[in-house]
């Protein structure tokens, strides 16, 4: 039970319509994931290019780099759309955009960078270097708000207390550099230099550490603050599905990463790092999920 | 004019005619409901009561609806109601997951949001909404609230109102008379496996075998 009656009174709810059930789902739980991936190895990869500037193996990671953000963002797509109960209506979007909603800002500025995305593979392609090069910032650039947007809507979802801003916003970024980092880290496993792969596992881990301290913060005070974000964490912290599937996110995200990454970096030895990448983004999947389902178990009526 | 609704719930004996009327008016298909009377119960037997509280779209002055809507299927119409356009809704259900009050609904015959809107339909041509007509304790009060001289402004008046979870800041146009606590907070009555006049709701199936 997430209510908190007064016991005084001995209220019990004997008709209402049930709970819509769980709205957004897995689907919408792929889409963050996906697009973490997808915004991440911009992000981190743009500094490991402009880092390692003369190394050629970095370098080389110049394709497989927009590739896999080009499939991560068209997963992230394909799952958005999957979930509209009207998904040929899509196009709507840009015929009536409504401006004040994050998911109308969002969906044009993610069909900009996919549009840049591909000229960059287009320019790899075809060796010329300096086009991808100078369109990379502005794909970085509109990056930014393709992973924050998400934070938006959950902002603007007025019925979920739980999801705050700016909290959210910097989960959102948080999540595209430790899946970004992961994923760098697993692509260059045989080929980067212990400097370069330093580089990755530090923002892997430092991402992992501040995100657990972030989510422990809203466990720990989180419903000393608000009555519904108290209600809902109970559904986590009573125990059942998702208090499980919370703490194993939490493990495996976050703590598992953090760990390994402490040991490698201070042992100089980097053969954990494809564990703690795997484990981050398995782990990050479930702790999306669980943060997405346990508001909508909250009766609003 | 920005029109409101007021629900004198000293009033309200929990027939649910308002409930049925709106069903047949909007024809809102089966396991879904812009409108229900919702019943809690209070006190320790032989000392309880049984209070009805209709719950409807609020109509809200700042909507989170209509802010999330991508696509402006929900807007607002002049006389203040929270219109929805079923086609040009996209179905991505981020009203259903902004709304406060849990007022809409994905509609599983035409896969589009809905809710209530005042019956806007009947409204334009001069009628009041469905539910007003078909409650025989008149507990329904509809109109004006921008005419001092209305029925529901006076009611405001001269009764002490209430709205549902005034802290959203979404300033609702829908009012309670004598609503408290219980009726009105959702988390301040609790809810029992089990417990419900109705258990078994038959949920219909979305077209096209959406989740
Ligand atoms: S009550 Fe809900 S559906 Fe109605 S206007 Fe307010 S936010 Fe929108
Ligand atoms: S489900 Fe329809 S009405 Fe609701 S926000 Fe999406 S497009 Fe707008």
């Amino acid at each position: 039970m997430i209510e908190h009656s007064i016991p005084a009174t001995q209220a019990v709810v004997t008709l209402d319509v049930a709970l819509p059930g769980i709205v957004w789902g897995w689907i919408i739980t792929m889409n963050m994931w996906a697009k973490s991936i997808g915004t991440g190895v911009l992000f981190v990869g743009f500094y490991l290019l402009k880092k390692y500037h003369s190394d050629e193996k970095i370098q080389a990671i110049k394709m497989p780099l927009v590739m896999i953000s080009i499939i991560f963002i068209h997963i992230f797509l394909l799952f958005t759309v999957l979930d509209l109960h009207q998904m040929f209506r899509f196009w709507h979007i840009f015929f009536y955009p409504h401006w004040t909603s994050a998911i109308t800002v969002g969906a044009w500025i993610v069909t900009i960078l996919v549009g840049v995305l591909f000229i960059m593979a287009g320019a790899k392609y075809f060796n010329r270097d300096s086009i991808y090069d100078s369109f990379f910032p502005l794909a970085v650039i509109l990056a930014i708000p393709v992973t924050l947007y998400t934070a938006g809507i959950m902002a603007e979802s007025t019925a979920r207390e739980l999801w705050q801003m700016p909290t959210e916003m910097v989960q959102m970024t948080l999540s595209a550099t430790l899946v970004g980092s992961a994923t760098l880290l697993l692509i260059g496993n045989n080929s980067f230099s212990d400097e370069a792969k330093r580089d990755l596992a530090i923002v892997m881990g430092l991402s992992a550490f501040v995100a657990f301290l972030l989510y422990m913060g809203e466990y720990i005070f989180g419903s000393m603050k608000a009555e519904e974000v108290g209600a809902v964490l109970q559904a986590v912290k009573e125990g059942g599905a998702y208090s499980s599937m919370f703490w194993v996110g939490q493990t495996l995200a976050y703590l598992v990463p953090a760990f390994l990454v402490f040991l490698s970096v201070t042992n100089k030895s980097y053969g954990t790092m494809p564990l703690a990448s795997v484990s981050a983004l398995a782990g990050l999947w479930l702790v999306k999920h669980v943060w997405l389902i346990i508001p909508q178990l909250l009766p609003m009526s | 004019m920005k029109l409101g609704f007021l629900v004198d719930l000293n009033l309200c004996m929990g027939c649910k005619g308002c409930e049925v009327a709106c069903k047949v008016e909007n024809e809102v298909p089966i396991s879904s409901w812009r409108l229900r009377v919702k019943y809690v119960d209070v006190g320790v037997f032989p000392d309880t009561k049984r209070t009805f509280t209709p719950l409807r779209c609020n109509h809200c002055e700042d909507a989170p609806c209509e802010r999330i809507c991508p696509v402006s299927a929900l807007h607002y119409l002049d006389n203040g109601i929270v219109n929805i356009d079923k086609d040009r809704c996209i179905g991505c259900a981020g009203c259903i997951m902004a709304c406060p009050y849990g007022a809409i609904y994905m509609d599983p015959e035409t896969n589009t949001a809905d809710k209530c809107t005042y019956c806007a339909h009947r409204v334009s041509s001069g009628l009041m909404p469905s539910c007003v007509v078909a409650c025989p304790v008149e507990a329904n009060i509809f109109g004006d609230t921008e005419d001092v001289t209305s029925g529901i402004s006076q009611y405001i008046m001269s009764h002490n109102i209430k709205v549902r979870k005034p802290e959203k800041g979404t300033f609702p146009k829908h009012y309670y008379v004598g609503g408290g606590e219980i009726n009105l907070n959702p988390l301040a009555s609790v809810r029992k496996e089990g417990h419900q006049l109705f258990n078994n709701i038959t949920h219909l199936k979305f077209i096209g075998g959406h989740h």
